[in-house]
């Protein structure tokens, strides 16, 4: 029986909806796993039923062909599967950055591979046929978006790994003069040796347009601080997704088209998350709106005094608690704490203390990396829990503890509408009666803000490496 | 349906796969958006399909070259996506409670 496309299409459709049955699956951790398995065989039937198609189109010397992209997959295979098995839950954040940019790379080798040769992909009738016009247009914007999401992808890495010594790498945001009408000049120039392309089919706009692009993807990137990366990493996410609807435009495939859409709009969903947890706009974020501002002046003059504590106090105050809320940050991560903390959250649910977790949206610097540094401590889900959820418990809650968290639990949000983050949701926990602070130092956080809640009268600042501070106040409870 | 231009039916496809997406993606728990972000980086792999055409299908040493960069890239992230989702999904199991302290 010959392949018809007819029956390449309908495969595709039937990798397709697994594609969304594993998006579907994480509703709920418990479905989750399975949803994954879904995601895997969709995948696999994509792949064979192309195999197929390359035999079908290509014949005898498409079935040689399938030797190099064998080589090619194995080679790809083993470091992508070595990466997922070494990487730090902590180092999520970057393996996603990394992962993003090979996709934009990937399409944009695609484009490239089509430019050359469009016979090979079945779009035109006889080899050395131009490419139609509509194809152009549908590949030149992947390509766009593909190199953007690369080199974007690369700064994205650099601010998130922290370690690298190269300025455009630092967490720091980078500007100058009239940056946002440079990228703006520099991206009607892209789309314009777009359209050049568009209406010549030749290399010298084409690969004009993809050299200004890489470059677009690095200038848009840089302005942006260290802490909003959730936002750029769920952008660039989304980026990827329509880098391959669009090269599935320009192929007329129709798999890349729904399986970039879903990706698309998975990212583009997220990036709206992240902006609502901090209450800015899309756009105030990628124009760069914090980080490297001058300081905010501080209130007043005065100097205000902070209650300090040891890890004794703390636990005698945990220990005589009968619910205790934990708010973990940023910090927990970076101090890789999230273990000891769940060793003592255990020792206190064993003296009959209720422990439940409070995660902001934005805590981390991904969505949801709290959730899984917790997850990898083996803190049982159930005890974690979202804002929205755990906000009204904190009224009752005998003790807050903040661990690493700063913006996010700062009452100035709530009460100081001249406040840089006014209006963003933040966890209450200073309506707990008595809240503990563990900081390494009184360093304002991302925004550069005081916060007040450090300064209250039921609080107790604890300071030092958490980590450190968490295993002392574990061994001082009995 | 044959004058119908192929453009505005993958435009369809398009518009309904954003549609989809936008009302599945809503329903992922928030405790679970760190492996629906690996999960869509592996699914976005799908790229796979365009690069494997590149580099069975071409003939010059451009298009092969550029094939099979885009399969290993592509490779990269279908392994590392898919195996990195399992790995963290497998965290959020449930544990048999330590209720062991509870004697008798």
């Amino acid at each position: 029986m010959t392949l018809s496309m007819n029956l390449v299409t309908l495969l595709y459709l039937v990798a397709s909806v697994f594609f969304i049955q594993a998006l579907k699956g994480l509703s709920h951790p418990a479905t989750s796993r399975r949803g994954n398995v879904f995601g895997m065989t969709g995948m696999a039937i994509a792949a064979l039923t192309t195999v197929a198609l390359i035999v079908k189109i290509g014949g005898d010397a498409g079935a040689a062909g399938l030797g190099y992209v064998l080589a090619a997959l194995v080679v790809g295979g083993a470091i992508g599967a070595t990466m997922a098995k070494r990487v730090e839950m902590t180092k999520m954040p970057e393996l996603v950055a990394f992962m993003h940019s090979m996709i934009g790379l990937s399409a944009v080798c695609i484009a490239v591979a089509e430019v050359a040769e469009p016979h090979a992909f079945g779009i035109v009738a006889a080899m050395g046929d131009p490419l139609p016009y509509g194809n152009r247009v549908e590949l030149f914007i992947g390509a766009i978006v593909g190199a953007i999401t690369f080199s974007g992808s690369v700064i994205a890495f650099g601010k998130l790994s922290g370690k690298y010594k190269f300025r455009l790498f630092q967490g720091a945001p980078v500007r100058f003069a009239a940056q946002h009408w440079i990228n703006l000049a520099i991206a009607l120039t892209t789309v314009g040796f777009g359209l050049a392309f568009w209406a010549t089919a030749n290399w010298t706009p084409f690969l004009v347009m993809l050299a200004l692009a890489f470059v677009l993807g690095v200038l848009i990137i840089i302005p942006i601080g260290g802490a909003d990366m959730p936002v750029v990493v769920s952008m660039l996410n989304s980026y990827s997704g329509w880098a391959a609807a669009g090269i599935g435009f320009s192929l007329e495939n129709s798999m890349l088209i729904i399986a970039g859409s879903l990706v698309g709009s998975s990212g583009a969903i997220l990036s709206y998350i992240m902006c609502k947890a901090m209450n800015r706009s899309f756009f105030n974020v990628i124009l760069g709106g914090f980080g490297g501002e001058a300081a905010v002046a501080a209130t007043g003059g005065a100097q205000r005094t902070v209650k300090s504590g040891s890890p004794d106090d703390v636990a005698f105050l945990l220990g005589n608690a009968e619910t205790v809320i934990i708010v973990p940050g940023y910090g927990l991560a970076v101090a890789r704490a999230q273990h000891a903390l769940k060793e003592l959250a255990q020792k206190l649910g064993e003296r009959g203390v209720n422990v439940k977790y409070a995660i902001h949206p934005v805590a981390g610097r991904m969505p949801g990396h709290m959730n899984v540094l917790l997850a990898e401590a083996e803190v049982p889900y159930d005890q974690v829990f979202e804002m929205d959820d755990i906000n009204p418990e904190f009224a009752q809650a005998d003790v807050a503890v903040v661990l690493g968290a700063n913006d996010v639990v700062n009452p100035a949000a709530k009460n100081d509408p001249k406040s840089p983050i006014a209006g963003m949701p933040i966890l209450e926990a200073y309506k707990a009666k008595t809240v503990i602070v563990n900081k390494r130092s009184m360093a304002t956080g991302y925004a550069g803000l005081d916060n007040d809640l450090f300064y209250l009268d039921k609080t107790m600042m604890v300071f030092g490496d958490a980590k450190k501070i968490i295993e002392d106040i574990t061994k001082a409870i009995e | 349906m044959h004058e119908i231009s192929p453009f505005i039916i993958n435009l369809t496809i398009f518009v309904l796969a954003i549609y989809v997406g936008y009302h599945v993606v809503w329903t992922v728990t928030p405790a679970l958006h760190t492996p629906l972000m690996s999960v869509t980086n592996a699914i976005s792999a799908i790229i796979i399909v365009g690069a494997m055409l590149a580099a069975a299908l071409t003939v010059t040493p451009l298009g092969k070259v550029m094939g099979m960069l885009a399969v290993a890239m592509a490779g990269v992230n279908i392994f590392g996506g898919f195996l990195v989702t399992r790995r963290m999904l497998e965290m959020f199991k449930k544990k048999e409670r330590p209720v062991a302290k509870k004697a008798e």
